[in-house]
């Protein structure tokens, strides 16, 4: 089926998804379900990866700094590496594998089951009611998983650098602080909300409309991680565009 | 009442439904027979509206429900309950929460109350020792009385049931099949079973309508189709030795 065909059902499917909720008690328990799902249960990857991303930074930009380079250029770039790209980029990436492929996987099971079907018939906006929640969640809590591994990859780069000795802590500290821009940050976290949004919805979409049985669920679930990244990688160039350019 | 009047479906180049009439009589248990791939499904869904048709409108008691927006459709589907052939339960959820639900949906009914409701659904389908249960630790047939008592949790007036007695032992199917025909009486439903299921017809049926090539071919009630004219319908239902039998003795 052709490009248009897909953007016009998905267009169709956020109309169903941002309707209000019929049961405002519902939703709330909906989302903190939903919250925990994507946020808590997402808490222990995120904090290991960008402990040692941030540590690997730090050692590689040591490696490659010459006599004449100042050695606070390792704060600075392992800073500017982990806020401007790792944290608000590859953790989504991250993200739409674990949590992309979770979404998808649930809505194409409770399509192939007549869950969703069952929903429906009961006058339930089924888009809404199992998507909605997973939106808001997603987007509320992505960005404080970025924030988080922003902290932890500059802590562990700093640790790294100052444990093997190729920085002293002054010098990382100087380095973390110089030309510091607090735009960077607030470019980052429109990145991640924006991710968050594509990651929740391109998953659901691809998970909501499945048809078949398991096999089909389980090609929905790969789909919809394929799909999420893709699209994340070039919002990734458009905003940075837009943002920075 | 549901009416479908002159309802056409098609998948691409195949044609579905061809252009079928029917009438579901209330407080009575309907069946919508015909062997797999003859359209039976389509129709109950374009009848509920989880599919649309390419022409031809349904109506539940003169209420048009095809050329219905969306809040009309949500006011109706408020007044159907379904069983799916798979039962459809919410994994997530208990025997009780599942029951629960649609009241919790779409009624201003206290915590206390909807309690009361799924109590008193899950006794009618003798389930009241599953209350806590998930649905993955019950058996199929308790699977399907438990669809059954979520369909009923709202008082629907419209009961649709999707081949109630798909994967379940003879046994365990009467037990539906008269459930489903206690409650039709007791709550004075429209009810429609979708079944290829010749006991089942035979059981609980009360009319039946034959759908053969995506048409209906024969339609009545249920003490004439053994001594009906249609020879798709008899083909159908006397392709079993059991069924032969049981003309040799009728006629």
């Amino acid at each position: 089926m052709g490009l248009f065909f897909h953007i016009g059902r998905y267009a169709s499917f956020m109309g169903s998804v941002l309707r209000r909720p019929e049961q405002g008690a519902v939703f709330r328990k909906l989302l903190v379900e939903e919250m925990n799902a994507i946020g808590l249960q997402s808490l222990g990857i995120v904090a290991l990866l960008s402990v040692f991303m941030g540590a690997v930074i730090c050692i590689q930009t040591a490696h490659q700094i010459g006599g004449w380079i100042p050695v606070y250029t390792i704060g600075f770039t392992v800073r500017q590496t982990m806020i401007l790209e790792f944290s608000p980029t590859l953790i989504p990436v991250i993200l739409a594998g674990k949590v992309g492929s979770n979404i998808a996987s649930q809505l194409g099971t409770m399509r192939v089951t007549e869950q969703i079907d069952a929903l429906e018939i009961m006058g339930v906006n089924s888009a809404g009611y199992l998507v909605l929640p997973k939106m808001i969640a997603a987007l509320t809590c992505i960005p404080f998983l970025v924030i988080l591994s922003m902290a932890l990859g500059i802590g562990a780069g700093m640790w790294v650098g100052v444990s093997t000795g190729v920085s002293s802590a002054a010098d990382f500290e100087y380095g973390m602080q110089i030309d510091f821009n607090a735009f960077d940050v607030t470019y980052a976290l429109i990145k991640t909300c924006v991710f968050a949004l594509i990651i929740s919805s391109v998953s659901a979409y691809h998970g909501y409309f499945t048809s078949g049985g398991a096999l089909e669920v389980g090609r929905s679930s790969t789909k919809a991680v394929v799909y999420a990244v893709v699209i994340v990688m070039v919002a990734n160039l458009l905003l940075t565009q837009m943002l920075l350019g | 009442m549901i009416e479908i009047d002159n309802v056409s479906k098609s998948f691409g180049d195949q044609i579905v439904l061809r252009d079928i009439s029917a009438q579901f009589h209330p407080g009575k248990v309907n069946f919508i027979i015909g062997r797999s791939g003859s359209g039976k499904s389509v129709l109950t869904k374009c009848t509920v509206g989880l599919l649309e048709p390419d022409q031809g409108h349904v109506t539940y008691d003169g209420r048009n429900f095809t050329e219905m927006n969306r809040r009309g459709r949500k006011a109706v589907r408020q007044e159907i309950g379904m069983l799916f052939q798979g039962s459809a339960l919410f994994d997530s959820m208990t025997v009780a929460e599942n029951v629960m639900f649609p009241l919790r949906m779409f009624s201003d009914a206290t915590e206390a109350e909807m309690r009361d409701r799924a109590a008193f659904c899950l006794e009618r389908v003798e389930l009241t020792h599953a209350t806590d249960k998930f649905p993955s630790e019950l058996s199929g047939g308790m699977q399907k009385r438990v669809g059954i008592a979520r369909a009923i949790a709202m008082n629907p007036k419209y009961l649709f049931c999707d081949e109630p007695n798909s994967g379940l032992d003879p046994q365990t199917a009467i037990v539906i099949d008269n459930l489903i025909g206690d409650l039709t009486r007791e709550f004075n439903m429209t009810t429609v079973v979708v079944s290829h299921d010749m006991n089942s017809v035979m059981e609980a049926s009360d009319f039946i309508h034959f759908v053969h090539q995506g048409q209906i071919a024969w339609h009545g009630p249920t003490s004439e189709i053994l001594t009906a004219k249609s020879e798709a319908l008899n083909e159908f239902i006397f392709a079993s030795k059991i069924m032969r039998e049981l003309r040799k003795t009728v006629s």
